[in-house]
């Protein structure tokens, strides 16, 4: 960020502010991208914007570890600019934008075209780098090149890299440079044509379905591979119970795996798909209730580090086609805090919204901590943007004032064409969350005020 | 969102299959008359909507809209402008635009009919969509079935099919008819059994109420009626089978293994058939085979199904909206009607 002549000063006032310990009541005064302090009561300051968070909690700004933008080559989709803008709506003041651009971001040319496009978006736009030229999964893209110019984290995300040969050997190449590959576990093969998840419901609907072991064979074949070369490896939107126990047990060996869930595998099951409205449809595939209680559990017990949207947006003719040949994906950015607080913070009785999907086996619910924690904390470690940028906390001075404001209470209801995204592809239309996002801002300015964005 | 068509069997539950098949009886009556035409349907349009290639649904359903005096509009994919890319809701929005009643749909997707349902005004009936379910073929199984029995029996039909033992044999996995026929033939009682290689079947079949086998042999002595599903060459490219022949061996009604039936035993296919692959000539042209009762049937189901989702709105006729004084309703004069095929 430029400096500027003059402090520039917020107040955020009212509030309670997300500690390790809970909440504590604190107002937050911002000075030229810095919290200066976090105090009882703070006099407003002189020039000072004050934002109203009574009533509210004040949390870092979120981080969202997987984000397609979209941008180059399918702009009707989204842009880096309408994207940024809806993370910010969500409380995020990062986001990682995936590779699976066209062309992809698989060179140092395409890593530098899009850093700029970033520099301009209203919150941090991280790119991350495809492992294989093109994404085809044949020969490994440069990475060392784009490591040079900050890239942290590289995936063919979209796909898996199917060969098991030249995904050790990226490995191998990318543990000196000090960054992390991500996979999308995905074994092609067993995976052909299923368009939802093989069980009850793909039989009944008669629409071919993928076995989880599709995604699961590819969690055991990489956590192999961590252990042969000693690389970390950071799993992408993990869906099934038994991805979850696989990750559970590399992490008790001590293995440097880590991993994330999206929101929306916490709170759909694949009984969604019986309407066969292509909005339900996704990689990985909504799984049954049993598989949503073990994401969950996942985060719940710290097996899982991060939640992250897979915020994927898709115009809407292409969602208007025939269930197998819709693209999956969901949108995901301005509802993925409210839909993860109502699934692991919440239940019947502190006001769950009634869709979100019971869960089969009982489980404590989280707290705010450890919401922040998947949501900002983790994620921006994983990225190496706590280093690099100050994302993910505290909310302390001294801190980078990455902030989001968070009202718990407010319960409203998702309407797909008030979305900042270009795409509409949201599963949540017309359903009812609670928690939303008041104010955000990034590196010390207000970039949503009252829940609009300021530009 | 358009008004309640019929999508799946599951629609109409066990009281709405046997309306359809009473009044497929009354509607058989007009089949079979010299002019095989009444005024039930008269000023209504009734569109078929194909994606895929048909031809006996399509016409079948054609012929029940005209046997009904509705005007018919025809719109098959070869001749439509989605082969210039137009998308599946544009096209059928432009349809229903022309104002029509009730739209057909044929598709290879499974769901598309549900989707189309969302986005027209007219009422969807669902002619086959993908592998999910294909509603009028398995009402006009459960009628030519329930009509056999009866003829067999000596008496008029019954309304269920209560403990008649029916193997559906084949592609179940990939049958919209192996679903369909499922459910009806278990609304109505049967007891249902599905053979055929592990390959084929669904990959699950928790919650449908049938018993899976895998010896064709073993399960014909215990059943009442073997209904054939076709095979696709498809699977053979899919790896999902060693060779057409070693499946013709083990899971076709071959002629030795028809040589063996205990000759009570009916024969159903939906067709198209392929002779000497699922079922050899010898067993489709016999008198156990009720393969041509099947497609005749069809038009009659076929125009209960429209005539009942159409009813609502209709102007009295003579005799009122009883079906059966429909069928002894006069026709139409061949001079009413705009038809336009």
């Amino acid at each position: 960020m430029a400096e500027r002549a003059g402090a520039r000063r917020v107040l955020l006032r009212g509030g309670s502010v997300v500690g390790p310990s809970g909440l504590v009541r604190a107002d937050v005064l911002v000075e030229d991208g810095t919290i200066v302090a976090v105090e009882a009561t703070i006099e407003v300051p002189g020039g000072a914007t004050v934002l109203d968070a009574s009533e509210s909690v004040v949390g870092p700004g979120l981080v969202d570890l997987h984000t397609h933008l979209r941008e180059p080559g399918r702009e009707g989709a989204e842009t880096v600019e309408t994207g940024a803008r809806a993370a910010a709506l969500g409380g995020y003041t990062a986001v990682v934008a995936m590779p699976n651009t066209e062309p992809a971001t698989d060179s140092a040319a395409a890593v530098r075209a899009l850093q700029a496009l970033g520099a301009r978006a209203c919150v941090e736009v991280a790119v991350a780098g495809a492992i294989t030229v093109g994404r085809a999964g044949q020969r490994l893209a440069p990475l060392a090149e784009m490591a040079d110019l900050g890239v942290r984290l590289f995936t063919d995300d979209g796909r898996g890299v199917q060969h098991a040969g030249l995904m050790r050997r990226a490995l191998e190449y990318a543990r000196p440079l000090g960054v992390i590959l991500a996979e999308h576990c995905e074994d092609e093969e067993l995976a052909a044509g299923g368009s939802m998840h093989e069980g009850v419901w793909s039989s009944r609907l008669g629409i071919p379905g993928q076995p989880a072991i599709a995604e699961e064979s590819m969690v055991e074949r990489d956590i192999g591979l961590v252990r042969l070369t000693g690389a970390p490896l950071h799993l992408l939107h993990l869906s099934s119970a038994r991805s979850v126990a696989l990750v559970r047990a590399a992490r008790a060996e001590g293995l440097p795996v880590t991993a994330e869930v999206t929101p929306h595998h916490m709170a759909l099951t694949d009984a969604e798909v019986a309407s066969y409205d292509p909005v339900f449809k996704v990689n990985p595939p909504l799984r049954p209730g049993a598989d949503v209680d073990a994401v969950r559990a996942g985060v719940l017990d710290g097996t899982i580090d991060a939640i992250a949207t897979d915020h994927a947006p898709h115009p809407p003719e292409s969602k208007e086609e025939p269930f197998d040949s819709a693209p999956p994906g969901m949108t995901g950015l301005e509802t993925a805090f409210a839909v993860a607080y109502g699934a692991l913070c919440c239940d019947a009785s502190t006001g769950a919204p009634s869709w979100l999907v019971a869960t089969e086996t009982p489980q404590r619910l989280a707290s705010l901590a450890e919401l922040f924690m998947a949501m900002s904390v983790a994620p921006a470690r994983i990225a190496g943007l706590d280093a690099a940028s100050g994302q993910g906390g505290p909310v302390g001075p001294g801190a980078r004032a990455h902030l989001c404001v968070v009202d718990l209470a407010a319960r409203w209801t998702v309407d797909p064409a008030a979305s900042a995204s270009r795409s509409r592809n949201t599963p949540l239309a017309g359903r009812e969350l609670v928690g939303r996002v008041r104010h955000t801002i990034y590196a010390g300015e207000p970039v949503v005020v009252d829940g609009k964005a300021v530009r | 969102m358009s008004r309640a068509g019929l999508l799946s069997i599951g629609d109409l539950g066990r009281e709405g299959i046997v309306e359809v098949l009473r009044l497929a009886d009354s509607f058989a009556e007009v089949s079979a008359r010299a002019i095989p035409k009444v005024p039930a349907l008269r000023g209504k349009t009734v569109a078929t909507v194909f994606f895929e290639a048909s031809t006996r649904t399509r016409l079948s359903f054609e012929a029940a809209a005209k046997r009904l005096s509705a005007d018919t509009m025809s719109f098959a994919v070869t001749t439509s402008s989605v082969t210039k890319g137009e998308s599946l809701r544009d096209t059928v929005e432009t349809v229903d635009a022309l104002g029509v009643d009730v739209m057909v749909v044929r598709h290879a997707s499974s769901g598309a009919a549900a989707q189309v349902a969302r986005w027209v005004d007219a009422c969807v009936v669902n002619a086959g969509d993908g592998q999910h379910e294909h509603p009028t073929q398995a009402l006009l199984d459960c009628f030519t079935l329930r009509e056999a029995l009866a003829a067999r029996a000596g008496s008029t039909p019954v309304d269920d099919l209560d403990g008649v033992r029916i193997a559906i044999v084949g592609d179940v996995g990939h049958s919209r008819v192996a679903r369909s026929c499922v459910l009806a033939f278990g609304a109505l009682g049967a007891r249902v059994t599905l053979v055929g290689p592990a390959t084929l079947m669904p990959p699950t079949t928790q919650g449908w109420g049938v018993e899976v086998r895998h010896d064709l042999d073993e399960v014909l002595p215990e059943i009442d009626v073997c209904y054939l599903l076709r095979l696709q060459s498809e699977r053979l490219r899919e790896a999902l089978l060693p060779s057409l022949g070693e499946y013709s061996e083990r899971f076709g009604l071959t002629r030795d293994r028809a040589r063996r039936l205990d000759p009570d035993l009916l024969v159903m296919h939906p067709g198209p058939m392929i002779r000497g692959l699922e079922i050899a000539s010898e067993v489709a042209d016999s008198a156990r085979s009720l393969v041509t009762r099947q497609v005749r049937n069809g038009v009659a189901v076929r125009m209960a199904v429209l005539f009942r989702l159409l009813a609502g709105g209709l102007p009295p006729v003579p005799g009122g909206m009883d079906p059966g004084a429909l069928a002894t309703a006069q026709p139409e004069p061949e001079t009413g009607g705009a038809q336009h095929g």
